[in-house]
Formats: C-alpha cells, structure tokens, sequence
C-alpha cells in the first residue's frame, strides 16, 4: 500500500525526519532526539505538521440545529466568531465515533476538524445523519488544506515574526478561538498543554511557511514528542483512551457530555441508560520502568487497564492515563503487570504538566 | 551505519565483544537504538544466572518502545553496567561503550559462530528493502 504524503513530506525528510506508517500516512516521529523534541516544546516552541487531519465545513441555514442534535457537547456554548468547541461524537449505543473540535464561524458556517484516522468514518456518519435530520446542510472536507501547529511558550511570537500582519489579528485572540486571515485560518489551540496556534493553510503554501518558521528558528517536532506532550497534558488520543466500544464518561469526558440540557442528541439515551462502573485515571510509575497500553492494573477494587502509557520527559518518570474501577480514588496506591513483575504506580488526578510546569507531584 | 569490525554480532542486533580472558560484553547496535530512539530504561539480567543462547534475558526501553535483548551463547552472567541505571541515554550516545551486561561463554568458541560486520551489515541492509 502506499503511504499517503503531506505536502511538507519533502520538507521532514530534507530535515532528517525519520518517517513512519502512522494510519496510512508517511509521518515524522522524529528528526532526532523525541526527548529533545519534547523539552524543546515545553520551554520555547517547535511545529507539527498535522496535516493528515481534516478540515470539515458545514454550511446551511440549520447548521447549529444539526449539530446539537450530532455532537455530545453543546454548540449552544459558541455565540463569539471564531470561539471553538472540543466534543466527542457518539454512536446512538454511546461508543465514540471520534473526538473533534467545532469551531463558530457563521450563523451558517461551522467548520470541524476531525482525526486522521476516522475522517472518511466521520463524514459518512455526518452525511447519513444530515440526509435524515438536514437534509438542505453543505458538509464538505477539504483535504487540500495542509495544518501547522506551533506550540510552545513562544509559539505565538513566532508565528508573529514569521507571518507579517498575523499580529494585530491574532493578538487578542482568546485561548480555544480562531480568525481567519486571507486563505489561511489561524487558531489559538493545539495538542501539547502549552499555548500557541494551530494554522490551516492551503497545502500548495504549506511548505513555503514551514520554511519561513525554520528560518525563525522554530524546530520541527514529530509525531513521537507530539504523543508524550498530549499524554502529560492528560488530552485524550482517540483509538487508545476511547474508540467506539468506550462509553465517553469512562474516558474522562464527561466534562464534554453535556447532559443537563433538555437537548437530545446521538447516544444520549444509552448514557443515561448505562451509568459508568469505571474511569479514567492518571498513574504515576514508582518502581523503575515503563507503562504501556493495554498493561493490566490490579486495584482494591478490581482490575483495570492502561490506555496510554510512557515515559515523562518533563517528569523525568513513566506516567500513564489508565481506566479503572470507578471506586478506585486518588492517591491510592496500585500494582501494574509488566512483563513478569508487578510495579507500584500511584493515582493521580490528571494532567500531568502543563505550561512547562509539572502540576502534579507522586 | 557505525559497525566495528572487531566485534561480534547476532541478527536480533546484540553486539559481542570477546575480551582477553574469554569473557564476553554484549549490547545493542547502532542500528538498533537507531530504530528505538531516546533510551528511558534498561532491565539488565541478574548475575550469576545461568542463560542459553538465544534466551529473552534483559529488555531495553526507548520512549516509544520495549525491546528484548537475547543471550548471544549460551553460558552465566558475570556483570551488568549499572551506570544505564541513571544514564539509558548513554546507549544513544555511544552505544558501542554502552554494553549492558558480560557472560562467561560454556563454550569459548561458541563465539566463532556469530556474525562478522560484514555478515552483520548484510542483515541490516536486508531490513531496509
């Protein structure tokens, strides 16, 4: 099978990436050091091509309508332009069809952004929904737009410098919000738990822009540092912590479930019908060594499993996000199956860093 | 692609030193930390235990992944580098001073049988097509 290209595929390899098979696409893990590559995002800024995720635009008259009824949280949140939404997108059993984020564009415009990996899944389920409850709705992707994030505490500055006018656009914009600016879409939001912005861009200008932000000395960053730095800010990757066998409010997403509302939407009935025994939680490795997906952890209460696990380069010690039995608190003290041992790890609420600071302490 | 001439090598990527009191000290290739990046942890096997040749026996882990390291011959361990303890990364640096344990062989010449660099750099080049 042949791998799927970015437009900045030239650009990794002429910098040293070492590319491999992510979903399908030919991606950078790293151009070196991922460890150097994490620490260089916590305490200044680099960029990631996240191109292989997908841009959805919805555009109708009865757009928000539709989405109330799509999305398990609630656009009625988003009145500001630009102000963007994180919510998962269920099956009508609960399960997870994928997690996005929709941002406010137009009383008639909506603009999603979806995984990689479950895009062409998610816009048949758009569409076979839309052709029951929108029917008149425009829902069209546009995987010819390329995605750069630039994360890091100067991430913006950066950015600033690179992209003449961007400034005077961007500088007010509030965190979770986006603008547009010519062909280009700027939003102050990213996968790392520090600031900066995540900018789509048609693909043919991508490469151009890229270039203009290693001039500024911005270090490109692979997908390897882009996983350590979403696990220690306790963020969610879909197909690890939740898929659509997981029930959302056993994946730490309740705080995106908005049940209070009269609202109904996909999947809300089966919440409701089907409480949570389990939940997710942050463990922090003692002993030495490594966790990992899917390592079995025995509780008081039962067992449970990792979802995601690995080494803290900011901590300087093995965490992971695991789901557990609901009773099982803060803490507590567990055992984790690793290989033939079984190591002590502790319960912790997280995230784990964020704004290049540890915030939670084992 | 770093592979010293005067070394012994296996295709699951261990390297082999045969030392002048036919001792041996093994660790992981270039190529090998290569494909697992940055080093985080180094599970060396105890002393004393006995091992036959081709035995799961110490686990090296990078960021992204564990990976087995496996006795070259058979015989008994005789020293672990604790210095990976505190420093896996040096296996990155200088994987070729960063040996993770030694062994007295049973028999000395089983060593004779491992592969050569050249033998050891056709393997590598095979898994690159």
């Amino acid at each position: 099978m042949t791998l799927k290209q970015t437009p900045l595929n030239a650009a990794h390899r002429a910098m040293g990436a070492k590319m491999v098979d992510f979903g399908g696409w030919d991606m950078p893990v790293n151009y070196g050091s991922q460890i150097d590559e994490h620490h260089q995002v916590r305490n200044d800024c680099g960029m990631f091509d996240v191109s292989h995720m997908r841009v959805v635009d919805m555009r109708g008259n009865d757009v928000r309508t539709f989405l109330q009824g799509l999305l398990a949280n609630n656009v009625s949140k988003l009145h500001l332009t630009g102000k963007a939404l994180y919510s998962a997108m269920l099956r009508p059993d609960g399960g997870v069809i994928d997690d996005l984020i929709v941002y406010f564009m137009r009383e008639d415009w909506f603009r999603i952004v979806v995984n990689a990996g479950t895009a062409d899944k998610d816009i048949a389920w758009m569409r076979a929904q839309a052709a029951i409850h929108a029917p008149k709705l425009d829902i069209t992707d546009h995987p010819e737009l390329a995605m750069i994030a630039v994360q890091g505490p100067n991430a913006r500055a950066k950015v600033w410098e690179a992209l003449p006018g961007s400034q005077a656009l961007t500088e007010s914009l509030i965190p979770f919000s986006a603008v547009e600016m010519g062909e280009m879409f700027i939003a102050r939001t990213g996968y790392t738990g520090e600031d900066g912005f995540e900018i789509m861009l048609p693909a043919k200008a991508a490469p151009f822009f890229w270039g203009i932000l290693a001039e500024k000395g911005v270090k490109p960053i692979g997908l390897g540092a882009r996983d350590t730095l979403r696990l220690e800010a306790g963020m969610n990757l879909y197909g690890q912590d939740m898929d659509e066998t997981v029930n959302p409010l056993e994946a730490g997403l309740a705080w995106t479930i908005d049940l209070i509302s009269p609202r109904d939407f996909v999947g809300k009935a089966a919440l409701l019908a089907n409480p949570p025994t389990q939940k997710l939680i942050g463990l922090i490795l003692q002993d030495r060594g490594v966790l990992r997906g899917h390592q079995v952890v025995h509780t008081a209460h039962g067992t449970g499993e990792i979802t995601s696990g690995s080494f803290s380069p900011t901590l300087n010690q093995s965490i992971a996000l695991a789901r557990v039995p609901k009773e099982v608190a803060i803490g507590d003290s567990v055992q984790v199956a690793i290989r033939d041992k079984m190591l002590t790890a502790k319960v912790v609420k997280y995230p784990f860093a964020r704004n290049g600071k540890v915030v939670v302490h084992s | 692609m770093n592979i010293p001439s005067e070394l012994k090598y296996t295709p699951s990527h261990e390297w082999i030193r045969v030392e002048a009191d036919g001792s041996i000290t093994i660790g992981i290739t270039q190529h090998a930390q290569e494909l697992l990046g940055d080093m985080v942890y180094v599970e060396a096997p105890a002393v004393g235990r006995s091992l036959n040749a081709g035995e799961e026996c110490a686990v090296v882990e990078s960021v992204k992944a564990a990976a087995d390291v496996y006795a070259p011959v058979s015989g008994t361990v005789t020293a672990i580098n604790s210095a990976l303890d505190s420093s896996p990364e040096a296996i990155n640096s200088a994987p070729y001073d960063a040996w993770i344990f030694k062994m007295q062989p049973a028999d000395a010449n089983a060593v004779n049988a491992l592969l050569d660099a050249a033998a050891y750099q056709a393997v590598v080049d095979s898994e690159a097509h």
